[in-house]
């Protein structure tokens, strides 16, 4: 699984940052303060970030850099956000997003 | 009130606004990133001279003479529309509604994905997702990869990632379908790939890679479909296979390989399975163009540049007023052309200010982007020039239009 790489041949030993914690679906972790929250959790062996909205399959970060929106979770209670991009402070609160109750096709339909 | 706003916090983005600054200029770079350097941060290579080229480190340094030169800036803020509003452009964004008469868009480039059946698993990621999780935020992306797609940028990263001690167990094809079209192709790829040949890099052999680069050209020529692929830096490269699948349960367990025709074909009963934990996906670059689309800028499709680039001259000006372009939204090349093209526009938005005398210094600066691109470690596209030349007539023709207009 995913750790982090404190020595490289080029880049030389990573920096020590503050630690902080943070919690994802209410499980606690550690992270590195200012790292942004997908490079913590992956960090901490999470892969999945949410629950596709309407058939449930889990999704992880696909681009890494903001433009995918793959990787949205609800931070500190504020909905779409872009763990990517989203740096990480002490006492951060990252949830997942689910399948909705109501799936979203159908709704349309209904909506149509 | 700014004089000049940039959207675009890479090598482009801070160039410009080092150069503007240093002007005497106000500017304001907006990035939606954290960090200043945009996909600057994650580069990393061996030049021919042995120097090592370090993201983090050359953005650290521009970074630092923007600060100096009192360039203003506003990280984590997403850019969501534009508007002109009779002189000034009106610069929508997350927090605040912001104007200004000089707008210069370094917005880069985007990865252009590839859909693979078992493409949404968690541990699929595009070649660059891998690059920063490596090298910006120095977290492995697992612990053996796959990457679907040889081409210029995906056979740099796996050279990074074997750097940051990831494995790297094959670069692979992808399925040939419509979208996929020539990245599918064995020979396509080939042709593509004899220009990456260079970047074998000393270190590696001083590393332990028992493959130096001459070896690697001379498999290319000898046998030119090797029925179990040639070796880059040790990582196997399969030009003869292709992912048909992705598969795991909850995340990425390893994928589905099949041999493919010199067309790309799948051959039926050839799939194996190899295991790993992540899968890069690598369809190559596009200009990110979507806020240049928003203003209204006309747009050419140049293969050459890699997609749509709105059309724009050498002053780095586009053909509407007090908007600019420079960087990849120009065409896919390198940091080093992207800081050229920078201090270009930074020096184009200084004259249109009103500033005289710039002439010469604006001349020599379109002379540096052109030795830049001809200097270039990394040719994402090897007919670039081709691409310019074409931008450069369609501009023509639209001058000539407006003086039609006008007579």
């Amino acid at each position: 699984m995913s750790e982090r790489i404190l020595d490289h041949p080029v880049l030389g030993s990573l920096e020590n940052t503050e630690e902080v914690s943070f919690t994802f679906n209410g499980q606690s972790f550690k992270g590195r303060k200012h790292e942004s929250i997908a490079a913590a959790l992956l960090a901490n062996g999470v892969r999945t970030l949410r629950y596709h909205e309407e058939n449930g399959t889990p999704r992880g970060i696909y681009c890494n850099i903001g433009h995918c929106f793959e990787c949205r979770v609800k931070v500190n209670g504020k909905q779409g956000v872009r763990a990517c991009l989203t740096p990480l402070e002490d006492g951060t609160v990252v949830e997942s997003g689910n399948k909705l109750p109501t799936p979203v096709r159908d709704w349309s339909a209904e909506h149509a | 009130m700014h004089d000049v706003i940039i959207i675009g916090a890479g090598p482009a983005g801070l160039s410009a606004g080092i150069t503007c600054a240093n002007k005497g200029l106000k500017v304001l770079i907006i990035d939606e990133y954290m960090k200043p350097g945009g996909r600057l941060l994650g580069q990393l290579y061996e030049e021919p001279n042995g120097n090592w080229w370090n993201g983090i480190k050359e953005s650290a340094n521009l970074y630092h003479q923007a600060l100096a030169a009192d360039v203003k800036f506003m990280l984590e803020t997403p850019v969501h529309n534009l508007e002109k509003i009779e002189s000034e452009w009106t610069v929508y964004t997350e927090q605040e509604i912001l104007k200004t008469e000089h707008l210069l868009l370094a917005t880069g480039a985007a990865e252009s994905p590839i859909p693979v059946p078992g493409w949404t698993l968690p541990g699929v990621m595009s070649v660059g997702a891998a690059q920063v999780m490596t090298n910006v935020h120095r977290v492995k992306p697992g612990k053996k990869g796959i990457i679907i797609g040889v081409n210029v940028l995906s056979s740099a990263i796996a050279m990074e990632l074997q750097l940051a001690d990831v494995e790297v167990a094959a670069l692979t094809l992808p399925k040939l379908n419509q979208l996929t079209s020539l990245a599918a192709q064995p020979k396509a790829v080939m042709d593509s790939l004899l220009h990456v040949s260079h970047m074998a890099p000393s270190a590696f052999i001083r590393f332990g890679s028992k493959l130096m680069k001459n070896d690697f050209m001379k498999n290319l020529g000898v046998t030119f479909y090797p029925k179990n692929g040639v070796k880059m830096w040790d990582i196997p490269i399969h030009l003869r296979k292709a992912v048909i699948e992705i598969y795991g349960e909850d995340q990425v367990e390893g994928v589905t390989l099949a041999t493919i025709d010199t067309n790309g074909k799948v051959i039926q009963g050839t799939e194996e399975q190899i295991t790993c934990d992540f899968v890069c996906i690598a369809g190559g670059l596009y200009p990110l163009a979507e806020l240049a689309a928003v203003a209204g800028c006309p747009f050419y499709q140049v293969d050459e540049l890699g997609g749509y680039v709105p059309l724009h001259n050498e002053q780095m000006e586009t053909t509407l007023d007090g908007l600019y372009v420079a960087g990849n939204i120009t065409g896919i090349e390198g940091a080093k052309v992207a800081m050229a093209q920078g201090v270009t526009a930074g020096l184009s938005i200084a004259v249109n200010s009103g500033m005289s005398g710039l002439d010469n210094e604006l001349q020599t600066s379109i002379q540096s982007i052109k030795q830049a691109r001809a200097n270039a470690h990394i040719q994402f596209h090897p007919e670039v020039e081709e691409g310019k030349r074409i931008v450069q007539e369609h501009w023509e023709e639209f001058e000539a239009s407006v003086a039609n207009i006008s007579v």
